[in-house]
């Protein structure tokens, strides 16, 4: 649905020049949640804002829906841009405007007539749920609603795929959980490609059914979520299962496992302290829904010989469970 | 002559009163009309030809973008930098071709809107500048085209802000209409001249000095009164603070 082949973009000239993009290139699917995490300054903003080329990039392509974004001529922009909505982490609304008038400017600017215009936007509001905030001026709503707002003026005219710029990192926690509900209702509903970018894990790891890890301008890693999981050395699916650091003074063998699918639900512990006599104890572990899956990821400590610890690991490892060895010396 | 027992001299005074007043509210009011009609595009012109403005580059060439700002600078630049009485003089060839005389109120009209017109930019390129780059990034993603985005969300954003600037613009316009009156420009400033000045009455000059006082404030409390209503810049607590900040900035910038 969105495909970015090869985007570089540079800001400044001499030697104050950087590289905000370099050689990007990234697949998003029809009907995916598509998240691009990073820091701040790793270029992710000007990524998606190349998208739509709010930002043209010095090189590369970009096609959306089958059509080279990158070719257009300045009204053909227009007009694709008209089936790309957008949300912003500032919401950007008409201050001068009211609530529906607000929804409405999407519909003005593609030149639909008055009476439609206030019923598409009657029925939009009602999808964020704030019909009944139509009168009011952004002024007199809280940041939720004003991002309902953003998101219902993006839909209004029928997109097809939809750009969210850090549309949560102005809100707080709880806020930001029903703003991804939100989105996730979209996408299920209106069949909604979307492609957003955040610093937030939680973020991806709500409702994203793909991701991106982009660093410096590069894109370090990316895939679907399921499948970065059970990648080994995956750093997205380390961050997606913080289990920190090693303590200091922990002797012996340190495993990390991780499970997904069918596996989650298998006594796979107690097996392994049966089948192999170690008193395994477990030093972390996190269970979380990814992209819809249990998955979960498990640190133990196996104080039994090498030769133990190699036989229960490989055993591990034929039951397809992802075993990444953290320190000691089985390998 | 300057006889205030004469029964005469009262009912001369209104009479001349409205007269005067008559002639500066037609020459400041058409004035501001050409003002606004020239000006508003102008400071959007002004704005826009700047780098990563609308109009950057216009018929894709920046090149024409930076030729067109640095020359409706520099014709802005030089019409505020000349004292009105010198342009009033420098402007009397066009003023001919466009009115046909360069005597009388409607005369005067030519000169007063050829002031007001770069003060006016200024204000609006001012208020244009305070809107948030965000908006008009938003009206992009939404297909906007450039003249959908001056006039949907800059110009109506920009409105209280504009309404301040067209206060103090209008102040000015009737400072300076008083002084064509020295030219036989009519209006109040001649009432001033000729029986203040030539004829030593001091009654005209306070009548004059009150009436002018009176049509300034309540043009500026108008215009205040417009930039709160349009302005919605936060909560309703928030607005009335907003509003005041407005008004505190419109003084500083008649002063």
């Amino acid at each position: 649905m969105i495909s970015i082949s090869h985007v570089s973009k540079s800001f400044g000239t001499g030697p104050g020049r950087t590289l905000a993009l370099d050689d990007v290139s990234l697949d998003v699917g029809r009907g995916e949640i598509f998240g691009v995490v990073g820091q701040s300054g790793a270029g992710k903003s000007t990524l998606i804002r190349t998208v739509n080329l709010l930002e043209r990039p010095d090189s590369g392509s970009i096609t959306v829906d089958g059509r080279v974004m990158t070719d257009l001529g300045e009204r053909e922009l227009r007009i694709a841009r008209q089936g790309i909505g957008m949300v912003f982490q500032h919401f950007n609304l008409l201050s001068s405007r009211t609530v529906q008038a607000n929804v409405e400017l999407a519909l003005e600017v593609v030149g639909v007539d008055r009476r439609e215009r206030r019923t598409r936007a009657g029925d939009i509001l009602d999808l964020v749920g704030l019909s009944a905030k139509a009168g009011a001026y952004p002024a007199q709503l809280s940041g939720g609603q004003k991002q309902r707002i953003g998101i219902a003026r993006s839909l209004a005219a029928r997109p097809s795929v939809l750009l969210s710029d850090e549309a949560t990192s102005a809100l707080d926690p709880e806020t930001t959980r029903s703003i991804l509900e939100l989105l996730k209702t979209i996408n299920r509903e209106l069949g909604l490609t979307v492609l957003l970018i955040t610093h937030e894990m939680d973020v991806v790891k709500t409702i994203c059914d793909s991701a991106a890890l982009i660093e410096g301008g590069r894109i370090a890693e990316q895939g679907r979520l399921v499948e970065l999981i059970s990648t080994p050395g995956s750093r997205l699916a380390h961050e997606l299962f913080p289990l920190g650091d090693v303590p200091a003074g922990t002797t012996g063998t340190v495993i990390d496992i991780t499970f997904s699918g069918g596996s989650a639900d298998r006594p796979v512990i107690a097996q392994l302290a049966r089948d192999h006599a170690i008193d395994v104890s477990i030093l972390g572990a996190t269970i979380e829904t990814i992209a819809g899956n249990q998955a979960g990821r498990t640190r133990l400590g196996l104080p039994g010989s090498p030769q133990t610890n190699a036989a229960a690991i490989a055993d591990l490892r034929t039951q397809g469970l992802l075993v990444e060895i953290v320190t000691g010396d089985a390998a | 002559m300057n006889d205030t027992s004469d029964p005469k001299f009262w009912s001369d005074l209104v009479d001349v009163l409205i007269v005067g007043t008559g002639q500066t509210l037609y020459m400041v009011s058409i004035a501001l009309l050409v003002t606004i009609v020239v000006g508003l595009p102008l400071g959007v012109l002004l704005v826009g030809t700047e780098r990563g403005g609308l109009f950057a580059s216009p018929f894709g060439s920046r090149t024409a973008g930076r030729v067109i700002n640095r020359v409706l600078d520099f014709v802005v630049n030089l019409g505020r930098s000349i004292p009105f009485i010198i342009l009033m003089i420098a402007v009397i060839p066009f003023t001919r071709l466009v009115v046909g005389t360069f005597i009388g109120s409607t005369a005067a009209i030519v000169p007063l809107s050829l002031v007001a017109i770069p003060f006016f930019a200024r204000m609006v390129e001012i208020a244009l500048k305070e809107v948030d780059p965000g908006l008009t990034e938003a009206a992009n993603s939404l297909g906007a085209s450039r003249w959908q985005i001056v006039r949907k969300v800059l110009v109506p954003e920009a409105l209280p802000s504009m309404l301040l600037g067209l206060a103090t613009t209008v102040t000015s316009i009737i400072n300076f209409s008083a002084m064509v009156g020295t030219v036989a420009g009519g209006g109040l400033g001649d009432v001033a001249f000729r029986y203040g000045y030539q004829r030593y009455s001091t009654i005209h000059i306070v009548a004059v000095i009150i009436i002018i006082f009176i049509i300034v404030q309540s043009l500026a409390a108008i215009a205040t009164h417009f930039a709160k209503k349009f302005a919605r810049t936060s909560s309703d607590g928030g607005r009335v603070k907003a509003a005041e900040a407005l008004e505190l900035k419109a003084a500083a910038e008649a002063r």
